[in-house]
């Protein structure tokens, strides 16, 4: 039982991390992603006013 | 009249009545408390809480009285009132932690200084946690709140949900602070460093902590703007993880329900690493993710440039969360915990290395094409020496999680060095930026009372820090090597208090360090003071609806084009 759990939690865990981590990164990295995070950036700095008023 | 009230008015009202009936349960509950408690520590805490949340029930009720007709949750409005109250409180917890710090410095160079013995809660023992506590807790967290409702608000364009929630999170957390830091005075410690409350202060910070989580996220629930801007996520990351750290390093079986002394469920090797782990991250969720947040809305906000790379920033997050959990067992090498689960804890260290100084990199980057600010702007350089301190103590401390070195400095002043170019330098640098941002933009004034003593403050708390850093490295290898020392007989060449006394000149150097820095923070709030009155400098702005000091050049510059 406890081999089992141990394999489980081991090497499931691994592939289970490597694959939600390389999302993240092809999330990140994703060519057509770039114009939402170039507006993204610029959050800050266009939020001025209340919050009826933002954009 | 009541007719007139709308459906938003209504759940308003509902917030502050749930608010007051989950605070009366609590009060009712230390009042039976401080009537069968077992022990004098469980009697004055239990009165410490009725007396705090009885004024905050009766303020809370009078305040409602005094409203009227007036909707206090304006859907149109900013909730700005309770930024400004969390600025006044990290001020006040700041000033008061460093304080205490400069006292037990003193201490440590000078036992009897400070120490009365018919005052037994003057020694170094009781007053070292109140310090540790009340910079990273009460300084820190309240740095935390503060800026994390700000932000989330702006970057989601709405006002903050629940209505009377996020006070009972700000007064409770408040509450929370002053019993963890009376119980230590008076001897209420489970004594587990940076966790140092006893059961029912950890439940009721718990319960703290879950509505702070839900007011969090109902703001992003409720948001106008599509896409979650990066910060938030920090913030989001530090809140959900420390709920985490809080519950698995706290599980406890009370002696009594009426006595403030607890059993720990762990024991042994298991309870360490579970310290270590809730230490450690302790650190990388608490003193850093959140406070990246404040660097990835508070930089690009100061200079006015959009965050060097978005892309960097995501990958930054999401290395840093993966990395920093596992790297909690170096600070348990060469004991009982197995040797794979050290090596697992310095490799990971290793690898954090490269997230820390990637988003390193990204908020110095931020300044390209603006960096005359840094000569220009004395808040823009004390955020950016943050970042240079966050890189220099990042590197530091994979370095120091090396099992060869760690062999050397564990144990020494080379730790108390390194945690403090972290905690003075980066967390205390970036804190002090986004405070000084905060005031004259909540205020709605058009710069600072005084820049000039921005740059006192600022030139004091680094020759401070450098102090305090150097002497720090000196007496920490100094007395590492001491200690592993032998004569030509194979006998120690030292006793322990000949390293000890070894000490003295760097402990007196470090005391000078710690009183600068103190007289920085001190500059400070008399500059947010006045600042905050509108004297000096700090005019009022004309326009109504504009928070912020700068004028926005690019709307300006768009406009033709519209």
């Amino acid at each position: 039982m406890y081999e089992i759990l141990a394999s489980f939690a081991q090497t499931g865990g691994l592939v289970y991390f490597v694959l939600m981590f390389a999302g993240a990164l092809a999330y990140a990295l994703w060519p057509r992603n770039q114009e939402k995070f170039d507006a993204a950036a610029r959050l800050p700095l266009d939020d001025d006013g209340g919050p009826t008023n933002g954009r | 009249m009541t007719e007139t009230i709308g459906a938003t008015r209504r759940s308003n009202n509902t917030s502050i009545l749930g608010v007051g009936a989950l605070t009366s349960v609590f009060l009712f509950l230390a009042l039976l408390m401080a009537t069968y408690s077992k022990d004098a520590g469980m009697e004055y805490q239990a009165l410490t809480f009725l007396l705090l949340a009885g004024v905050f029930v009766i303020g809370m009720a009078l305040w409602v009285g005094g409203l009227v007709d007036r909707d206090p949750f304006d859907e149109s409005e900013y909730e700005n009132t309770l930024i400004k109250f969390g600025v006044a409180a990290s001020m006040f917890w700041g000033i008061a932690g460093l304080l205490v710090g400069v006292v037990i410095a003193l201490q440590l160079t000078w036992p009897t200084i400070f120490y009365f013995p018919e005052l037994g809660w003057t020694n170094f023992g009781r007053l070292r946690p109140l310090h540790t506590s009340a910079v990273i807790f009460a300084f820190g967290g309240n740095v935390l709140l503060a800026t994390s409702f700000y932000v989330v608000q702006r970057t989601c364009r709405t006002r903050l949900a629940g209505g009377m929630w996020p006070w009972f999170v700000f007064w409770g957390y408040q509450i929370f602070i002053v019993l963890a830091a009376t119980g230590y005075l008076m001897g209420v410690t489970q004594s587990k460093e940076y966790a140092e409350p006893e059961w029912y202060v950890d439940l009721w910070l718990t319960l703290v902590w879950v509505v702070y989580l839900l007011v969090f996220l109902g703001t992003l629930w409720k948001r106008k703007e599509p896409h979650i801007y990066v910060a938030n996520w920090f913030f989001l990351s530090f809140i959900v993880t420390i709920a985490m750290l809080h519950i698995v390093n706290n599980l406890s079986i009370p002696v009594s329900l009426t006595g403030s002394k607890s059993v720990q469920v762990f024991a042994g090797v298991q309870d360490a690493m579970t310290q270590w782990w809730y230490g450690h991250n302790a650190v990388g969720f608490f003193l850093t993710t959140g406070f990246l947040a404040i660097m990835y809305y508070f930089i690009p906000k100061r200079v006015n440039r959009p965050v060097f790379s978005y892309r960097l920033s995501i990958v930054h997050f999401w290395s840093l969360i993966f990395i920093y959990i596992w790297a909690g067992p170096h600070h348990l090498h060469y004991t009982a915990l197995p040797q794979w689960a050290q090596t697992l804890g310095m490799t990971f260290s290793v690898m954090l290395w490269m997230p820390s100084w990637g988003g390193m990199i990204n908020g110095v980057m931020t300044l390209s094409g603006a960096w005359d600010k840094l000569r220009t702007d004395p808040v823009v350089r004390m955020m950016v020496v943050s970042l240079a301190f966050y890189g220099m103590s990042t590197f530091e401390g994979p370095l120091m999680s090396v099992r060869a070195v760690n062999s050397l400095s564990h144990y020494t002043e080379w730790g108390i060095g390194h945690v403090h170019s972290g905690a003075l330098g980066w967390v205390g640098y970036i804190s002090f930026g986004a405070l000084y941002c905060l005031v004259p933009w909540l205020y709605k004034k058009k710069g600072l009372f005084s820049k000039s003593l921005v740059e006192w403050h600022f030139w004091i708390s680094t020759i401070g820090i450098i102090f305090y850093m150097v002497s720090m490295w000196f007496a920490g290898i100094m007395e590492g090597l001491m200690w592993r020392a032998y004569n030509e007989y194979g006998f120690l060449e030292y006793s322990f208090v000949e390293t000890v006394e070894a000490k003295h000149i760097s402990y007196m150097i470090r005391a000078l360090g710690g009183l600068l820095y103190f007289s920085g923070a001190a500059i400070m709030a008399y500059n947010l003071i006045r600042t905050a009155l509108g004297h000096g400098e700090a005019e009022n702005l004309e326009t109504t609806n504009d928070p912020y000091a700068q004028p926005e050049p690019r709307a300006a510059a768009l406009a033709p084009a519209e």
